[in-house]
């Protein structure tokens, strides 16, 4: 039976080696093989050597240790980390071009104030606004936004950090190990 | 040192102890060939690059070490695509190196560019396009080292022009390191103390012996443990000649075409022993029908390859040789504990009754003198001594000669298993000579597939390499042909090549080779003898075989393998 996709999303953040071609090969290894991706976040590290991807991976057809296992045989991929949505802090960014003229903009202002997004530009009959947060508050945001008319709407698709080992707290999902 | 990049390329490549290369020049490669002059490394000048790369595979294969090719840009490239596509698929240690145009004009559809590195990035373990004469050194050191460790595949490494004719730092490189490379050979010990326990314990027991045994140069390790616990052992077509056929434990083939004995084991198996073995579709049959009652070990050097497809009781990731061999260790141990061996003596005879019941069969009685393609397969092994190297392409030539063929030794057998790719055969055989050059190297062949690089028996003449080759001249896609038979009502659709158009003896002695017709059973004995004396040019036999033969047992494409079917001419097939 098929799972709700919020069951088969799962998040792989990849370390990978700063060459030319690494994201084609990251690509090209889903689409060959069939994996599904919902989103996909690059940009360099601290350390200039390397880059790292985080991608929302659907696990529909795929088990995580097949995408796991067949991302590490991929000579540039250096490390793969599992990060269960429930033991990692994740952030996503929106931004969002929404019409709203005098009738409307202090409604769409105010809505943009509730969830502590920001007004990045404004024109005469319409608003960019810019939200950070996670990729549920981002929904929310988005479906509320709707009604007042979506001009141009675009999202980065998560990053993500593992969540911080506390003494209080439980561990997090362990770290996703290669047999 | 000061060095062009070309010639720190060749001295790269002599570095790594290359002896030859198969290839063919153009002009972004030209200032690679320069240097060639003056170097030992030997250079076998193809007609087609697909024959370099085949070649290539057949040299890789029988002496272990990796199979180098050299092209030039575009084309060239293009054309050397279905041999890294089968050396993936075959995981056979295959280095490539490809012309590419120079840098500034990469990328602007110059004069024989193709993205080369895009195009083979599915098809390669990795490749590399080289931007910097400096790192040549360091690159080809690389190259080789993934192509031959962990799980052995295919790379390539894209020079452009300018590259080749830049100067450089001539260097030593150092040990290769590579970030996100690091192949693991041992066995967990925990996992193998596990799988030993469930050996132990299974009263039906198989192993499931893959190309991997062979990769590992584990012969000896697998009839050692096969010896020590008595379990049969099937050798799937990747893995021929990895155990003796002679042996008493060897069951022989599984798969589509296997023998009965070995798919109906596998079937009623309570403990599969997967070793070097990847649970193919074409040994499977269908997965949800495969081996049901059997727990499942699986050993590989490939990680990606435990429960991609079957999910194993346990799973071991490493290299055959040393897995099995601390699996030795492991039940030797379990045995001194006092752990005893469930008997087995049921299973072995019933193992017995079915070698018995179903062996394989073909119409021996020929009717008016009408040539059985296992006949010429069962002639060939006969005449020729055991350590004799079989090629073979693929389709109906290349199941006759896995089943009638008796293997005893590794590396005698060369065939294209994975990707299934026709005319293979002629090139791997003879990169297999060259390789093995005192050995005795048949290729036994299709009309088909012949027609597809028969064209490099030019090169065979002209670079003085013996081989043979034997075509099973059915005058048909004699596969395809057998499925439209059984599948599609005789309805024969696009299948027919004639028997004599190209006229094949004609066409051998064109190309330099000792050309010979057998169409009857009492011609095939001395031809064969005739083409074994032969030692200074290639010899081409075409055998007018018998177009209605058919390959049995076979599992139809997507049935369970309990539905394997028989040659209805001898008796029934399935439960």
């Amino acid at each position: 039976m098929a799972q709700p996709a919020s069951h088969r999303r799962h998040l792989v953040t990849i370390l990978v080696e700063n060459k030319a071609g690494v994201l084609a090969r990251v690509a090209g290894l889903f689409s060959r093989r069939g994996f599904n991706i919902f989103s996909l976040a690059v940009a360099p590290t601290d350390d200039e050597r390397f880059s790292r991807l985080t991608i929302a991976v659907d696990l529909e057809s795929v088990s995580l240790e097949q995408v796991i296992r067949q991302l590490d045989k991929l000579v540039n991929v250096v490390a793969i980390e599992e990060l269960d949505p429930a033991d990692a802090t994740e952030r996503e960014l929106l931004l969002a071009t929404v019409s709203a003229d005098a009738s409307n903009r202090g409604q769409v202002i105010e809505l943009s104030g509730c969830f502590e997004g920001r007004i990045v530009d404004v024109g005469h009959d319409s608003l960019t606004m810019m939200l950070a947060g996670t990729p549920s508050q981002l929904d929310d945001f988005e479906a509320l936004l709707r009604p007042f008319g979506i001009i141009a709407l675009q999202r980065s698709g998560p990053v993500a950090l593992k969540r911080l080992v506390r003494a209080d707290a439980q561990s997090p999902a362990s770290l996703a190990r290669l047999a | 040192m000061q060095l062009t990049g070309a010639q720190a390329l060749v001295k790269s490549l002599e570095a790594q102890g290359v002896e030859v290369i198969f290839g063919l020049p153009g002009g972004a490669i030209l200032p690679v060939y320069d240097p060639m002059i003056d170097s030992p490394i030997r250079h076998i000048l193809v007609r087609h690059e697909q024959g370099a790369g085949h070649m290539a595979e057949g040299y890789a294969q029988v002496t272990g070490r990796p199979g180098v090719a050299m092209v030039t840009s575009g084309p060239g490239a293009t054309n050397i695509v279905t041999p890294l596509a089968n050396a993936a698929m075959d995981s056979t240690p295959l280095v490539v190196i490809a012309g590419q145009v120079a840098r500034a004009s990469i990328g602007t559809d110059a004069f024989q560019e193709c993205d080369t590195t895009g195009i083979t990035m599915g098809v390669t373990k990795h490749n590399w396009l080289v931007t910097d004469a400096q790192d040549l050194p360091a690159v080809i050191a690389e190259a080789f080292y993934v192509a031959t460790t962990g799980r052995p595949g295919p790379v390539l490494v894209d020079v452009p022009k300018d590259v080749s004719n830049a100067t450089m730092d001539w260097y030593e490189p150092g040990v290769v390191d590579l970030a996100g490379y690091h192949p693991r050979e041992v066995g967990d010990k925990d996992l193998v103390r596990q799988a030993a326990h469930l050996i132990q314990r299974s009263e039906r027991p198989v192993i499931y012996a893959g190309g991997g045994i062979l990769k590992s140069r584990a012969s000896k390790a697998l009839l050692a443990f096969a010896e020590l616990t008595g379990i049969p052992v099937v050798t799937t077509l990747m893995a021929r000649g990895a155990f003796p056929d002679s042996h008493a434990l060897c069951l022989g083939m599984p798969g589509m075409h296997g023998n009965y004995t070995a798919v109906t084991a596998m079937q009623r198996s309570d403990c599969l022993i997967a070793l070097g073995s990847r649970f193919d579709d074409r040994v499977t049959g269908k997965l949800s029908e495969f081996a049901k009652d059997a727990k499942v070990i699986h050993v590989d050097i490939d990680p990606a390859e435990i429960g991609k497809v079957r999910m194993p009781d346990v799973g071991i990731a490493g290299d055959c040789r040393l897995v099995i061999e601390a699996l030795d260790d492991s039940v030797r141990a379990l045995v001194s504990s006092g752990e005893a061996q469930a008997d087995r003596s049921p299973w072995l005879a019933t193992i017995r009754s079915w070698q018995e019941e179903h062996p394989l069969h073909y119409d021996r009685e020929t009717s008016e003198g009408v040539l059985k393609p296992q006949f010429v397969v069962e002639s060939l092994r006969d005449a020729t001594p055991d350590d004799t190297i079989v090629v073979a392409g693929v389709g109906q030539h290349q199941m006759w000669a896995s089943q009638y063929w008796r293997f005893e030794h590794p590396y005698t057998w060369v065939n294209s298993g994975g990707l299934g790719t026709m005319g293979f055969a002629v090139p791997a055989a003879i990169g297999a000579k060259v390789g093995m050059p005192d050995r005795l190297v048949w290729a036994i062949d299709g009309d088909g597939c012949f027609q597809m690089t028969a064209q490099e028996l030019v090169t065979a003449s002209a670079e003085r390499i013996p081989v043979k080759v034997a075509i099973l001249n059915n005058a048909y896609l004699g596969m395809v042909r057998q499925w439209q038979e059984m599948f599609y009502e005789e309805r024969y659709s696009e299948v027919y090549l004639s028997p004599d158009l190209p006229d094949y003896v004609l066409w051998a002695e064109a190309m330099g080779c000792v050309g010979i017709r057998v169409e009857h059973p009492e011609e095939v004995l001395p031809a064969i003898e005739k083409a074994n004396d032969v030692d200074d040019r290639p010899v081409v036999i075409d055998f007018r075989t018998d177009a209605m033969e058919k390959v049995y047992p076979m599992v139809p494409a997507g049935a369970s393998n309990d539905d394997i079917v028989v040659d209805p001419r001898f008796g029934q097939g399935g439960r």
